[in-house]
């Protein structure tokens, strides 16, 4: 048994032999001699067994060669040079890292090539008289480095990270940092003399600094305040701005007067906390995207047959006639009809079903499908836009944009908040007035400096910030903060049957019928070794019988229907019912059926396989929640699901992609809080309408549709302890509130009895800020401990 | 005590400059990916292998540093 020296894959019995090494594969050889011819062996130093099996070029990137296309595709092009970035899934180790930066010895055209590794990007500089994008695409492909070129390539471009949150944080901590240096002087008071001398200069330095940080760090809130405002919402961010506008004018007016220091040092270290707290909160996954939608999955260019000649065209403008040619292990991007050749689909994209389905000429394509034997021709009944599949995109979830009021914990609790606070500086303001008018003025903004709820608003984000970093080490990905709070308010949880309960990989199989011999095992294994069918390939590997050394003799494999061969004399038909001509007694099942010498034997059914642990994480969530399953598949399981599945559970079948997302609305005006987990497309507008949209994916570097959190299907059985994590997060989030008013409370008595001093607010602040975020910190870690 | 205004004046600015160094160093995208660039410096020595090549030898040299690195 030897392992391929390139790809690490078993060899089998006959390995490739070349310069002393061994390969599964001539792919795997011809990477091996490009890159030794070369010079570039040590990609084979650095790491053990590096490669991958390099796929099928023939034509594929013929496309690249559309003017119109590449330039939607080039990040940069001055007629000389032109730059692009292909993403690459199969990056994955050092050794990726070393050859594709070394592009350049294989190419003369291209300049220079940079890899983002968390990325799975190559950023390619070539001259464009050397070199072509399809000459760098086919490059990358045949050293098995296949680049992933999708419509939305075409779409979007340079979607630059947003930095502000970045700028805005380092300007609030060099303004924090030196003000408070700057101020420390007139805290201690050592030297009477020179402090009277040089404290002008002082504060005006920190006037100076401070001015950044309240129009520019701090103008999120402002603007957050006004919207809230104009919504008629108090939202955390009203007390917040309100703080930071009293601080910065009473300062401002202290140091004009010549009254007092001010607070400025208070001020910066408050939008410096509020800032760290937002940046903390923010979790970006490079090797995921929550966005995806069927752009990401579908080609940027198709082959148009016009008059017998092949024309590559750009998806958007296949129009509804045209003839289109689908290669082998492409997307079928609209609509059509079969018109040549045998398709066997695999819309494991789209359903989460990994079998593919055979169709005839004449018979009906959807977009989404793969096509898996060979080449096919269709005709286009439908434009982009308008196919089945699609035109789920155009309903109006998709377009919906944040909602304003969508109100969360902590805004809850600021509405009373800001009232409160309101009202003790409006009355405390009157009571000074009749006590001391002239502290009155004092008291009224001391009240709302103090009040100004940094710990507040800081203990949500440090909270969540830290849960969302726990779940993301054990695969559970979230997009933001706010998954977390809707989780922990959902009721009903509807699940997608295909590819989310059951899993892809692992399918069982189980035979029906007159027992076969040994010899007879023997012989349709044989045959299967022939054929490339998935079915197969799967049920060749579940028979453990070692197959005849020889050939089966006129074999025959009828792409969609099954095999027919001769084999030590015996006759043999593989295949579906309709082949075999036999009454199949079941619709709903996958099978391979088996004759032999003409004589019907019995057949083998492929059943999808649940994932392990599915029963006993229905039932852990029956307790708390309404069970729904809701798919597009026939119910031809139902009676096993019923079994299998707590009592209570409801079941959907026959649903359509718009049949779920109308589902889930309807139960959502019933007031429910649904969370939906699916993982094809046709779950997208499930995920999208629902509160909450997991998507299951079996490798999260594939793709998914867009969704609130993207749970690695291993994990699947952990879901009921992330859902109950998320609901302790929310009460810990409700003891730091508690806690954070202790300190409210501290701070209103200086503030009330006029004793206010910078001094105070200077170590009030950020100690409350740093204990509550301690405190936090230190309670989600020891929730999660069990996780 | 006029020292003073020097002394501030010169800290501020010396700090000034910092923040500004490091603006643009955020700007330009140099924490974006922080992880390829700790792999490719070690790239380094193979490349210059690479183009004196030739015979074998420096290759098994070049095996044995790597075993060496890995240690």
């Amino acid at each position: 048994m030897s392992n391929c020296f390139h790809c690490g894959a078993d060899c089998g019995k006959k390995p490739i032999k070349f310069d002393d090494k061994n390969f599964c594969c001539n792919g795997c050889k011809t990477v091996y001699e490009i890159l030794n011819a070369s010079e570039l062996n040590c990609y084979y130093d650095l790491e053990a067994t590096p490669g991958t099996i390099p796929s099928e070029i023939k034509g594929k990137y013929n496309y690249l060669d559309n003017d119109e296309i590449a330039e939607k595709l080039l990040e940069f092009n001055d007629g000389e040079t032109s730059v692009v970035e292909f993403y690459i899934p199969s990056i994955h180790c050092s050794s990726c890292i070393w050859v594709l930066e070394n592009l350049n010895k294989l190419n003369e055209g291209i300049t220079t090539s940079l890899v983002n590794f968390p990325k799975k990007t190559v950023r390619v500089t070539f001259k464009n008289k050397l070199t072509s994008l399809k000459a760098i695409a086919e490059l990358n492909t045949s050293i098995g480095y296949e680049p992933y070129i999708s419509l939305e390539d075409a779409d979007s471009k340079n979607n630059k990270v947003d930095k502000t949150l970045i700028y805005q944080l380092s300007i609030a901590a060099f303004s924090f940092g030196n003000i408070m240096l700057l101020s420390f002087p007139e805290y201690f008071q050592v030297d009477g003399f020179w402090l009277e001398k040089y404290k002008y200069l002082f504060r005006w330095l920190m006037f100076l600094m401070v001015v950044p940080v309240v129009f520019y760090s701090a103008k999120d809130y402002f603007i957050s305040a006004v919207k809230g405002l104009r919504h008629k919402i108090l939202n955390i961010d009203v007390p917040i701005s309100l703080g930071i506008s009293v601080l910065f004018i009473r300062s401002t007016v202290e140091i004009l007067l010549d009254i007092g220091t001010g607070f400025f040092d208070s001020l910066a270290g408050l939008v410096f906390f509020l800032l760290l707290g937002k940046f903390f909160q923010q979790r970006t996954y490079n090797f995921l995207s929550f966005e995806r939608d069927y752009k990401s999955y579908f080609p940027i260019a198709v082959t148009k047959i016009v008059n017998g000649e092949e024309k590559n065209i750009p998806v958007k403008d296949i129009e509804k006639g045209d003839r289109l040619l689908i290669r082998n292990e492409e997307l079928i991007p609209v609509d059509g009809i079969l018109i040549n050749g045998n398709a066997a689909l695999d819309y494991s994209f789209v359903t989460g079903e990994s079998i593919p389905v055979s169709k005839n000429s004449g018979d009906k394509l959807f977009a989404g499908g793969k096509q898996t034997s060979g080449a096919i021709e269709m005709e286009v009944i439908n434009t982009i836009s308008q196919s089945y599949l699609t035109q789920l995109w155009s309903n109006d979830v998709f377009n919906n944009s944040e909602d304003i009021t969508i109100k969360n914990l902590t805004d809850t609790i600021s509405k009373y908040f800001t009232i409160a606070i309101l009202l003790i500086a409006f009355v405390a303001g009157i009571a000074w007035y009749f006590i001391n008018p002239s502290m009155a003025f004092n008291v009224v903004t001391a009240v709302l400096i103090i009040a100004c709820p940094c710990a507040l608003a800081l203990s949500a984000p440090f909270a969540f910030g830290n849960i969302l970093r726990i779940f993301g080490y054990k695969k559970f990905y979230l997009k933001n903060a706010e998954t977390i709070e809707n989780i922990s308010k959902i009721d009903t949880i509807i699940f997608d049957k295909t590819g989310t309960i059951t899993s892809n990989d692992k399918t069982q199989i189980h035979y029906k019928g007159v027992n076969l011999s040994s010899e007879e095992l023997i012989a349709v294994k044989t045959i299967l070794r022939s054929s490339n069918h998935p079915l197969s390939r799967s049920l060749y590997s579940y028979i453990v019988e070692k197959p005849f050394e020889e050939k089966p003799e006129e074999f025959k494999e009828i792409l969609g229907k099954g095999v027919q061969a001769v084999i030590n004399n015996s006759k043999l038909k593989l295949g579906s019912a309709s082949f075999l001509n036999v009454e199949s007694n079941s619709l709903n099942e996958t099978a391979i059926h088996i004759q032999i010498n003409n004589k019907y034997k019995g057949c083998y059914i492929f059943n999808n396989s649940y994932r392990e642990g599915t029963k006993e994480v229905f039932n852990i969530l029956a307790e708390n929640y309404n069970l729904i399953i809701l798919s597009g598949d026939n119910d031809g399981e139902k009676p096993y699901l019923e079994k299998l599945l707590p009592k209570k559970t409801q079941f959907q079948f026959n649903q359509k992609p718009e049949d779920k997302l109308t589902f889930i609305e309807s139960r959502q005006k019933k007031g429910e809080h649904v969370l939906m987990i699916g993982d094809g497309l046709n779950d997208a507008g499930a995920l999208a309408q629902s509160n909450v949209g997991i998507a299951i994916s079996e490798d999260v570097n594939v793709f998914s549709p867009a969704c609130d959190a993207i749970l690695d299907a291993h994990e699947f059985e952990k879901l009921p302890v992330f859902f109950k994590l998320s609901k302790k997060t929310i009460r810990v989030i409700k003891a730091s509130f508690v806690f954070s008013f202790l300190y409210n409370i501290i701070g209103m008595y200086f503030a009330l009895t006029g004793q206010l001093t910078p001094v105070v607010a200077a170590i009030l602040m950020p100690l409350s800020s740093i204990s509550i975020v301690v405190f936090v910190t230190i309670l989600t870690n020891w929730i999660s401990k069990k996780l | 005590m006029e020292v003073v205004y020097i002394t501030i004046g010169v800290s501020i600015i010396v700090a000034v400059f910092f923040f500004i160094v490091f603006l643009k160093s955020v700007k330009s995208g140099q924490y974006e990916d922080t992880y390829t660039p700790s792999v490719r410096m070690l790239f380094d020595d193979e490349l210059v292998k690479d183009e004196k090549e030739g015979s074998k030898e420096p290759e098994k040299a070049k095996e044995n540093q790597q075993t060496n690195n890995k240690n």
